[in-house]
């Protein structure tokens, strides 16, 4: 594909403090109209990643081009405009709780548009019909299930149409029929819309179903990529275990730490 | 001598530098906790705008800072007036003035009782509940969804709450000596039966609307500012987790409190000791 | 519907709010006091004014007629001279008698009018003639006391 990427990653490195850095030198590129799912236990820094593709965190070192624009060296103003033209699904929903499911959605259309009261009325119900919860527009947040929730926060995120989507785990505690609409959901989007998507995810099944693409990152570092049906056939041992959810492999389940026995110490002195 | 002490008690020696190291840490975080407050403090009114084009957003924050907090100021003004109606009596009748005490509650409360007991009970009631909600925002990722949505929570989200308890304060602290005049009067004319004429026209002859009412004001405004400020400071700032709220939640009350102590102190001697010398 | 009637209770508020603040003004500051309204001032001697304080009231069936100015002792007569200013709309017949009366059994004293027939007015600087003291407590204790001791006696003689 010659086209210019969406997003473009050019040896980032980051660290929430400069004596554990999460990302070491991560480089990826997104094709417009894709959607690119990004895999990785929990921990290797999946979310901090998509944070510094919308311009949350600044990258220590490395080139961030987003939607053509650098985003390592745009102001805030830059940013926020830039942030117009993309939208986030968080990983816990994060609904504005003091407001309707349909104040939620009409957010961002009476924040930044002035389209009047009826074209709002009818695009939130639009949007709400299309994750299935018309129904639920006049409820609370706190009156939801977190699969519902989970699927306003989706029909919020889209509410303005964004170029670039970025869900963040936008698969875990849904049910299995909840799972598949919003899998299919993306896909839809994705495709009628002309976006471009990046699926965070740990689930292996959906998200190949529905993926064109997909980035493994282990411990800050994109360890494999290739399309899904290259990945299931891929021999190299990470994904392997990943995919077919093996403990033996070279993925770690352990957070880094000093050795167990030195933990232990208390234990061997009373022995 | 000295000397001899510190080198046989190295520990203490250690121990001591160790305290005034941890002392000089804690003043240093402090300080620059302060520093933050008082950006945070020029943002907000930098980024007042949105919310004063759309007084909507302001409206809405009244009314859970103002209009909820309405009954409990009601209902103590009522009360500390008949206490000071009660009290004031008792007092007043020794020296046989007893008609003076219409003078004595409305003082107390223009100058002194009204901004201040509203600015306490404000900020327990409304400051408190500013804290956890923007708290819990945070650590509920809200505010950062609105900040992906290109939307400054600090406009949309703190401004109006800041304005709306600037603008609640006076109202309350207002309501809050009338009603303890009402109080008083209830107390010492319809009660004990001091004459309703001198009752009223010593309070009007001795309180002066500029030098009592509009410093009493005054003091409630800026009170206003400050439990405002630092409710949704400590808001902002909070940790994003249930304990880190909950403190917040607790600095807010605390800090307020000694804060409009303290202001009450200056703004006293600022306003009333130096009309008293013209 | 929910924004509305959270309009209404914010303007609810609001009004109170500077309804308090002009209560506050009006009527416990002076902005609205009359004092440059027109009086004119009377003066009464009194053999004992108990407990009558500079401010006190001036009523005359009721009605707050007008305020003591001022309270001094006579050298000559060793009485109390009370002046006090009246309302100019007010006017008082020239046997107009002043007494010190109480409200309520402990409030404080203020002097009472009691309007007489003649038909010439009272006018600045004039002296009321009929006064009557202040009812002085322990006075009337002894008085009450004295009274019960007599009635007690009666009803002891009539069995
Ligand atoms: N605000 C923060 N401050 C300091 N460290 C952080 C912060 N957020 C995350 N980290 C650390 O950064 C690393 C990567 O976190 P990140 O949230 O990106 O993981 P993730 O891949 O999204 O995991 P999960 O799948 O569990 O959501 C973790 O080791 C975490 O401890
Ligand atoms: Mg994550």
């Amino acid at each position: 594909m010659a086209s210019v990427p969406i997003v473009e990653i050019d040896k980032v490195s980051f660290g929430y403090d400069a004596a554990r850095p999460v990302l070491h030198g991560v480089s990826l590129r997104i094709e417009p109209g894709s959607v690119v799912g990004i895999m990785g236990q929990s921990g290797c820094g999946k979310t901090t990643l998509l944070r510094i593709i919308a311009g949350w965190l600044k990258a220590s070192a490395g080139a961030t081009r987003v939607l053509g624009e650098s985003v390592h060296e745009l102001d805030s103003e830059g940013i926020y405009a830039l942030r117009r033209k993309m939208g986030m699904l968080f990983q816990f929903g994060a609904l504005f709780t003091d407001m309707t499911v349909f104040d939620n959605v009409a957010f961002q259309m009476r924040e930044h548009t002035d389209l009047p009261p009826d074209l709002v009325h009818d695009l939130v119900m639009m949007k709400l019909e299309a994750v299935g919860l018309r129904g639920a527009a006049q409820r609370m947040p706190s009156e939801l299930s977190g699969g519902m929730a989970r699927r306003v926060a989706l029909a919020r995120a889209v509410a303005l149409d964004p170029r670039l989507m970025l869900y963040d785990e936008p698969f875990t505690g849904l049910d299995p029929i909840s799972l598949g609409v919003i899998a299919r959901l993306i896909r839809t989007l994705n495709d009628s819309l002309g976006q471009t998507s990046i699926v965070v995810s740990h689930d292996v099944e959906e998200c190949f179903g529905i993926v064109d693409y997909v980035y493994f990152v282990s411990a800050g570092r994109i360890v494999a990529e290739g399309k899904p049906d290259a990945m299931r056939r891929s021999g190299e041992a990470f994904v392997k275990q990943f995919v077919r959810g093996e403990t033996d492999g070279p993925i770690p389940f352990h957070y880094p730490a000093p050795g167990y026995e030195a933990d232990l110490a208390a234990a061997a002195v009373h022995g | 001598m000295p000397l001899l002490l510190c080198m046989a008690e190295p520990s203490l020696l250690t121990a001591v530098r160790q305290g005034l190291e941890r002392l000089g840490q804690a003043a240093a975080a402090k300080i620059w906790r302060l520093g933050f407050a008082a950006r945070f403090f020029v943002a907000i009114l930098l980024n007042s705008g949105t919310a004063l084009r759309r007084f909507r957003l302001i409206i809405r924050e009244i009314y859970f800072a103002g209009v909820q907090s309405l009954v409990i100021i009601l209902v103590s003004g009522l009360f500390v007036g008949m206490v000071l109606g009660l009290q004031g009596y008792d007092t007043l009748q020794r020296y046989g003035s007893s008609e003076a005490l219409g003078v004595l509650v409305a003082l107390s409360l223009v100058r002194e009782l009204g901004p201040v007991i509203a600015g306490l009970l404000f900020a327990s009631r409304a400051g408190s509940a500013i804290t956890a909600e923007i708290g819990l925002m945070k650590a509920t990722e809200q505010i950062a969804a609105m900040e992906m949505m290109a939307v400054d929570p600090i406009a949309r989200v703190v401004a109006p709450r800041f304005w709306a308890g600037v603008i609640s304060m006076p109202l309350l602290a207002a309501l809050f000596s009338a009603m303890g005049i009402f109080g008083g009067y209830l107390v010492g004319v319809q009660l004990i039966g001091v004459d309703e004429g001198s009752f009223w026209s010593q309070m009007q002859s001795s309180v002066d609307v500029r030098e009592d009412i509009l410093n009493g004001v005054i003091k409630s405004l800026v009170f206003g500012v400050a439990v405002s400020w630092i409710a949704v400071f400590e808001g902002y700032d909070a940790p994003p987790t249930a304990e880190g709220v909950s403190g917040a939640t607790t600095r807010t009350v605390v800090t307020s409190s000694l804060a409009i102590l303290a202001l009450d102190f200056v703004l006293t001697a600022l306003m009333f000791t130096g009309g008293n010398g013209k | 519907m929910k924004r509305s009637t959270i309009d209404i209770w914010v303007g609810v508020f609001v009004a109170i709010g500077f309804g308090g603040l002009l209560f506050l003004a009006l009527k416990v500051g002076n902005l609205a006091s009359f004092s440059t309204a027109e009086a004119y001032q009377l003066q009464a001697k009194f053999a004992n004014i108990g407990g009558l304080k500079v401010r006190a009231a001036i009523k005359s069936a009721g009605v707050v007629v007008g305020r003591v100015s001022n309270v001094t002792f006579d050298n000559e007569s060793y009485e109390a001279i009370v002046t006090f200013n009246v309302d100019a709309q007010y006017k008082f017949p020239r046997d107009t008698s002043a007494k010190i009366l109480t409200s309520g059994l402990l409030g404080e004293q203020y002097v009472g009018l009691e309007a007489g027939g003649d038909g010439v007015m009272l006018k600045q600087g004039d002296r009321l003639r009929l006064t009557q003291s202040a009812v002085v407590l322990e006075n009337l204790i002894s008085q009450f006391l004295f009274n019960k001791a007599a009635e007690g006696k009666d009803t002891k003689d009539g069995k």
